[in-house]
């Protein structure tokens, strides 16, 4: 689960890392109070969405004074921000945070992620700050510190004073290093956080050390026993589509393409979009309904990718391991009975009772179209699409 | 042989008053696999479909001499659980629960070291489908009549995934040795390469199928380790050549978040190490009977 950065900033500074000062605004006008309330002469104004590149979009604006805040906000607020990690649709802009300039001297980038190779939480830095990780580890690699934390001490205070030298951090501001250091990890470690970034994490002039941003992503797994955090979850940001299938305990991720995906289990449903790609077609989502594929979750299961106006042809995979075949079909056949589904609908079982299940099928007297292997579901999926489009085609000519 | 279990390993099944866990407990049974009693703190001295309950895993073993155990523990607790199983002197366990945090899993691993290798206990999972010897024993969950007794060790992240590959082999009449499910998670007990080296000193198997995904460096990990170490000719199948950067597919691990990560790279740098690569999930048989005529 993702926050934003007021969010973030707001947690960190619990744990003893210094911020600018700063607050939050849903308005053009608060906005403008808010920086009055925090004093100066200079302002950043700070769009809250939960994507990366907020500034090459367009939002993070400098301000320097009150209309110019105002006016930056009117330009903000209710757009949909578009970065490259938001994809073409974007997200809407509801919130902004106001924040005091500070004078830069130096930036510095310092992640802590998950490193499943070492299998323990690793603290990447570089003097390199600004710029994304991606594209330091691409152009300058060697400017890459890296540390890893015994999990059974936590990180220790030599690691961070080694950090601290390795980027060239003024000894006397040593110190202030370690203490940032210390308080990302706990902030990872006590809220079961999966990333901690500060980028950049900024040297001021007269000689503090500053989050200037703040991005912290949470362990889905683990929000049962946060419960603060989960308070902090924003719907705003998220493909409504997967909200709501997260609502209902199904694990789905909307695509671009044409051929709705019902399948149990996550490899095979990856293996399924694979499938549909290799005979000329596109999925239209991600869709794993679990393991065992009751009537219900399958009923849900249409009705959420039916949501995705795009998709024209439906492919249903189930391989049927503890649970039959037969039962499945029953389910696939209630579920139609349920919710309309006006595109063609493949259909493939495998596995337990294959046979009594292909039966129940065929006599449903449903427009089904079945399948017995993975790449003949496919190849009927992709064919019934491009029939549909065709058949499309005709009679938007006939009228 | 086959690995970690065969029909006289002693199996405790942790959680076994569960709904599901008594389930598969009974399917386990059925199977023909030793399962000796199980564990659930607090219900100690009760028994389940004629197996003794013990409180403590410690007190089980004791009792049962039981060797391996499956945990069937809500995510909360499962952790604990293995760190359990592994203090007691338990030799193999596998983890079906689904949904643990990663940082738990973190400390699982620690915990672990801190027993000397001849004693130390081998994890696989979480979040898999379980172990199978076909023929011999199943530890987990999958269903055992689409396994054929054979010469093809399986090891592959996804559950329904690996299913679809036994099944293929079986239309081919080709067996496996032993299936063993390393789980979706992104911290996980055993990887690729640890499975791919118990398989390449089994002398039951002679073919090894590996069914990778996105996420993660494990699939890489066993490809140096292949190139390097493996004798037996190794297939493999790697899903989500369609799946975006940046997004969770399903399992918590399977997410491409690095270079190398994505299933292009992963089949690249396999087909390096001289691993043949089945080009789509619907002919991961083909290519495994391709192979085994090959080297026959």
């Amino acid at each position: 689960m993702d926050i934003h950065e007021y969010q973030a900033k707001e947690i960190l500074a619990s744990f003893g890392v210094d911020i600018p000062p700063g607050a939050l605004a849903y308005s053009p006008e608060q906005a403008a109070y808010r920086a009055r309330e925090i004093g100066g002469d200079r302002w950043v104004v700070k769009a809250q969405v939960h994507a990366g590149g907020r500034g090459k979009a367009g939002g993070v604006k400098v301000c320097a004074s009150d209309q110019e805040i105002q006016q930056t906000c009117e330009g903000l607020f209710g757009r949909k921000l578009v970065t490259h990690q938001t994809g073409p649709e974007g997200k809407g802009i509801y919130r902004v945070y106001v924040e005091g300039a500070v004078p830069i001297e130096r930036e510095i980038y310092l992640g802590l992620v998950l490193d499943r190779t070492s299998q323990r939480v690793m603290i990447v830095a570089s003097a390199e700050g600004g710029m994304e990780i991606e594209e330091i580890s691409a152009q300058k690699p060697k400017s890459i510190v890296r540390a890893t934390v015994e999990p059974a001490v936590g990180l220790q205070d030599f690691q961070c004073r080694q950090i601290a030298f390795k980027l060239g951090i003024d000894p006397a501001l040593t110190a202030r290093m370690v203490r940032t250091l210390q308080g990302c990890y706990r902030a990872f470690r006590e809220h079961d956080a999966t990333m901690v970034e500060i980028n950049p994490l900024v040297v001021t002039g007269d000689n503090r050390i500053l989050a200037l941003d703040a991005k912290m992503t949470f362990d889905d797994n683990a929000l049962f026993r946060h419960p603060q955090i989960s308070e902090l979850r924003d719907k705003s940001q998220e493909d409504p589509r997967e909200s709501r299938a997260a609502d209902r305990g199904l694990s789905y991720v909307g695509l671009d393409g044409n051929i709705g995906c019902i399948v149990n289990g996550a490899g095979l449903a990856m293996a399924t979009m694979d499938t549909i790609k290799l005979a000329g077609g596109e999925p239209a989502n991600f869709l794993d309904i679990g393991g065992g594929a009751t009537p219900e979750r399958v009923a849900k299961a249409f009705r959420l990718v039916m949501s995705d106006s795009n998709v024209q042809a439906v492919l249903v995979n189930i391989f049927a391991g503890i649970n039959r075949c037969d039962w499945v079909a029953e389910g696939v056949i209630q579920a139609l009975k349920e919710v309309q589904v006006n595109v063609p609908v493949i259909v493939r079982l495998a596995g337990t009772n294959v046979e009594a299940g292909q039966k129940i099928l065929a006599e449903s007297g449903l427009p089904l179209i079945r399948a017995n292997t993975l790449m003949e579901a496919a190849e009927r999926a992709v064919g019934a699409w491009k029939n549909d489009l065709t058949q499309d085609t005709r009679m938007r000519a006939v009228k | 042989m086959s690995i970690f279990i065969d029909q006289t390993t002693r199996v405790i099944v942790q959680g076994i008053t569960g709904k599901m866990a008594r389930f598969h407990t009974n399917d386990m049974l059925n199977y023909g696999t030793r399962v000796v009693g199980g564990v659930v703190p607090g219900k100690g001295g009760q028994t389940v479909d004629g197996l003794p309950v013990f409180d403590t895993v410690e007190e089980a073993v004791a009792e049962t001499g039981a060797e391996a155990s499956l945990v069937f523990v809500p995510p909360p607790f499962a952790a604990d659980s293995i760190m359990e199983a592994a203090d007691a002197g338990i030799r193999y366990c596998v983890c079906i629960t689904d949904g643990i945090p990663a940082q738990d899993m973190i400390r699982v691993k620690r915990y672990m070291y801190r027993y000397p290798k001849e004693r130390r206990m081998v994890l696989t999972g979480p979040n898999c489908a379980g172990t199978i010897s076909p023929g011999k024993a199943l530890l987990g969950i999958m269903p055992g009549h689409i396994y054929l007794p054979g010469p093809v060790g399986i090891i592959g992240r996804s559950g329904t995934l690996g299913y679809e590959a036994a099944a293929q082999l079986k239309a081919h009449g080709i067996g496996v040795s032993t299936s063993v499910g390393i789980g979706g998670d992104p911290i996980n007990g055993s990887s690729f390469r640890d499975i791919i080296q118990q398989f390449q000193e089994d002398d039951d198997t002679q073919v090894i199928c590996m069914i990778g995904e996105i996420g993660g460096p494990q699939e890489a990990e066993a490809a140096a380790y292949i190139r390097d170490h493996v004798t037996k000719p190794v297939i493999a199948y790697v899903a989500g050549l369609t799946a975006p950067k940046g997004r969770t597919m399903g399992h918590a691990g399977a997410i491409i978040s690095a270079f190398g990560e994505s299933a292009s790279e992963k089949v690249e740098i396999l087909t390096a190490a001289g691993v043949t690569v089945a080009p789509n999930p619907a002919v991961i048989g083909d290519t495994i009977a391709r192979v085994m005529a090959e080297a026959a």
